[in-house]
């Protein structure tokens, strides 16, 4: 997918919310990412130079964090819980059988850009294990016949 | 102080005696449509004009999560379970409306004997003690007043109108208050050094980064309690000499957030929180910090790091963090529960409250029981309960007649107990004393179909993802354990390869630079001890005994079971299975099987078998 351009006023309106503090750089990017679901290369540099940090500082943070990513992300989210409850309950083959049925691999972005596949290590609702989470709903009690369904919800 | 008192009478009459309908709105019970279910309440109270005698209440959290969505009706504490939006009219119009009582939502215990009335009657909450987290089903997270109708924020006024700091930590340490996050390093003397050391500004901060997988209740809690946390927050700040305090929470949860970013807004209003706090000249002020999704971050050094706005790497604690921590300065670091204790104590001593658990382990403590249980869901308990009360009496035992194998408590740092230490009183030293630990309390329970050479892979695979790589033990060494049980798992194990795992693992304990990567090799070090047996079958014999390493297993058609329905020959997502004709059972070809078990789970004839 291509990169999108990014506007110098909305990075603009980020910064200011935080008061341009160095300290608060993980949530300006969180920031940046709910705006655009991903960190574009522009707007990493536009912070570096209007914080007065060092590119490489601002990219070993983006990249330490789970929750940034740089690539351009699908129209959808899928997160496939991970966690220890889930894995009992076997969240390995719900992973699989969605790597199956969106033909990519976890991690990844389908050619359509229609989904991105990441796994998480646990979203706090163990009871409900195994659990997928699309686009911020919950959906409990997975079944490798469950995926299915699930994914012709989203179009 | 005497205002905060008028505040609350004043809340206390301004609620006459009304029917209250109280909607989980937790994000277990969301998943099951909480938010729209309570919308439908309201819509069906104004229709029928009610306003006045039927209120409505989104709570947070029960801790039932097996049951959910769930409903109680106040006063009369009417327990409603699996509750969906269609049974909505029939609650309103027949219990709310008509005080009758719906049988089908009620709780049924698993034996089938009896139907069950009242929330406090459920087995499952009955041997609890719901000390810290029972509120939660009683208050909105969003409402300031619920809180304080409860009695919630007099700590605070008593610490402030008539006692010392120093009185303050002496009553906390008296209390033996530990700290839940993990360590279990006894808060007050946190709170004590950090009051000594010099150097301002000092801070405090919560730890809500709860990375165990399994762990949700620092998450419950902060959705569904938020003020207990703010108040405990406030008077650790007054005692420790700080004016300024942060919420560290993950950013996968975004409810928590929400509603912690709402409590302290509220807080402020009231006066709470900022200057000059109930006039007592005390000032205090939170900030919310959103986690960036790093398992370390739990680790307190790193934690503070990540809030500087840096990459979340431990350092090696020489000088302890309650000297310099924070951008260099004295800092108090608890968990979510811990904070959420220390009003308790101050309103009801820290006498009452040392009589509570075992002699090193006081109060209580939240578990999340999960996996391989019938009643999955939060539960407290105090302390030196045994793993097999809270697994068997609370938990309510093993689903589908499956045999128990172990429980793993402490998380990736933890470790794997077998069944025959279920008797053992759960409290810090004890779990400590079988090579496993408290953690933050998550507890996983595991059936004869989970693989313990698996979990102990599972393990090292999720901290060799999450190892923040600064140094070598951790890095390196969690990545070449991760390879030989990779091999075990595969079939090509060696004996030889058992020793190698257990040296590897006594070096990463003494090398490794943070609690992390020192506890990582534990649920291996477990596993080892207690199931060797499956290691061994792994490796000599070849086999998974629980049936689920891939490479050691593969799917088979019991022929005398299958009735050639071809169910799974449609379920099946790569063709692997084979429809001969009617009456011929079908046939799996092993070539083109990826295991994935869609046709064991699609199988209503029990005619697919692992072996």
């Amino acid at each position: 997918m291509p990169e999108i351009s990014v506007k110098n006023e909305t990075l603009n309106c980020i910064l200011d919310r935080y008061k341009r503090d160095r300290g608060q750089l993980i949530s300006i990017l969180q920031d940046i990412q709910a705006e655009y679901n991903y960190l574009p290369r522009e707007a990493v540099k536009f912070v570096s130079s209007e914080l007065g940090i060092p590119l490489s500082q601002v990219y070993s943070v983006a990249t330490f964090f789970k929750a940034f990513s740089l690539q351009p992300r699908g129209r959808h989210t899928i997160h496939v819980c991970m966690g220890t409850a889930c894995h009992v309950r076997g969240a390995a083959q719900i992973l699989q059988q969605m790597e199956n049925e969106t033909k990519t691999c976890c991690g990844e972005t389908t050619k359509d850009g229609k989904f991105t596949l990441e796994s998480v290590n646990c979203v706090g609702a163990c009871a409900l294990g195994p659990v997928v989470v699309v686009d911020g709903e919950y959906a409990g009690q997975m079944t490798v016949n469950k995926v299915k369904p699930l994914l012709e919800k989203y179009d | 102080m005497e205002e905060l008192q008028k505040k609350r009478s004043r809340i206390m009459d301004s609620r006459p005696d009304v029917s209250t309908i109280a909607v989980c709105c937790g994000t277990g019970c969301q998943a099951f449509g909480g938010e729209k279910v309570a919308q439908a309440f309201r819509e069906k109270i104004a229709e029928s004009g009610l306003q006045n005698s039927v209120a409505i209440k989104t709570t947070g959290c029960h801790g039932f999560c097996e049951r959910g969505l769930l409903v109680v009706i106040r006063p009369q504490n009417i327990f409603y379970q699996r509750v969906r939006l269609e049974d909505v009219d029939e609650i309103f119009n027949e219990t709310v409306i008509n005080g009758k009582i719906i049988e089908r939502l009620l709780y049924i215990t698993p034996d089938g004997s009896s139907k069950i009335t009242s929330e406090e009657e459920v087995p499952f909450y009955k041997k609890q003690m719901r000390l810290i987290f029972g509120a939660n089903g009683n208050i909105d997270p969003a409402e300031i007043d619920d809180y304080i109708a409860i009695g919630g924020y007099s700590a605070i006024a008593k610490v402030l109108s008539s006692m010392k700091p120093e009185q303050v930590i002496e009553e906390v340490s008296a209390a033996g208050l530990r700290g839940r996050g993990g360590g279990g390093f006894p808060a007050a003397t946190k709170w004590k050094s950090t009051r000594e050391a010099e150097g301002e500004p000092k801070y405090v901060i919560c730890n809500c980064d709860e990375g165990d997988p399994g762990a949700f209740m620092d998450r419950s809690l902060m959705e569904g309690n938020p003020h207990s946390i703010l108040e405990g927050m406030i008077i650790g700040a007054y005692a420790s000499g700080s004016n300024t305090g942060f919420i560290y929470i993950r950013n996968e949860y975004p409810l928590a957030v929400k509603n912690a970013e709402i409590a302290i807004r509220q807080a402020e209003e009231y006066g709470l929180l900022g200057e000059n706090i109930l006039g007592s000249g005390f000032n205090f002020s939170v900030h919310i910090n959103r986690g960036g999704g790093a398992f370390v971050c739990g680790e307190s050094t790193a934690l503070m790091a990540s809030i500087e706005g840096k990459v979340g790497e431990p350092r090696a604690k020489y000088v302890h963090t309650s000297e310099r921590g924070l951008y260099d300065r004295p800092t108090v670091l608890n968990n979510v529960e811990t904070w959420a204790n220390v009003p308790l104590i101050i309103n009801r001593g820290s006498a009452w409250f040392a009589s509570i658990g075992t002699e090193n382990s006081k109060g209580t403590k939240i578990f999340s029981l999960v996996g391989k249980i019938n009643n999955t869901g939060l539960v407290e308990v105090p302390m030196g309960i045994t793993l097999r009360e809270i697994i068997y009496e609370i938990g309510g035992g093993i689903p589908d007649g499956k045999r128990f194998k172990a429980v793993l408590t402490g998380g990736p740092s933890g470790g794997c107990i077998p069944e025959n230490l279920l008797d053992l009183p759960v409290d810090f030293d004890e779990l400590t004393r079988v090579g496993s630990m408290m953690g933050s309390g998550a507890m996983i329970v595991m059936d004869e179909d989970n693989c313990m050479v698996d979990i102990a892979r599972y393990f090292l695979k999720f901290l060799e993802e999450e190892s923040c790589g600064k140094c070598v033990p951790c890095r390196e060494g969690l990545k070449r354990m991760r390879q030989i049980l990779d091999d075990i798992c595969e079939g090509k194990g060696e004996e030889s390869h058992l020793e190698l795992l257990e040296e590897m693992s006594a070096a990463i304990g003494d090398g490794a630079l943070c609690g992390l990567g020192q506890t990582a090799p534990n649920p291996v070090l477990t596993t080892l001890k207690y199931f060797r047996d499956e290691y061994i079958s792994h490796i000599v014999d070849k086999k998974c005994p629980a049936g689920v390493c891939k490479a050691l297993i593969s799917y088979h058609i019991v022929n005398e079971n299958c009735t050639s329905c071809r169910l799974c020959v449609k379920k099946c997502p790569v063709g692997a299975i084979e429809f001969v004709d009617k009456k011929i059972p079908v046939v799996i070809h092993q070539d083109l099987c990826t295991k994935c078990g869609a046709c064991k789970e699609t199988c209503k004839f029990n005619a697919v078998e692992i072996r």
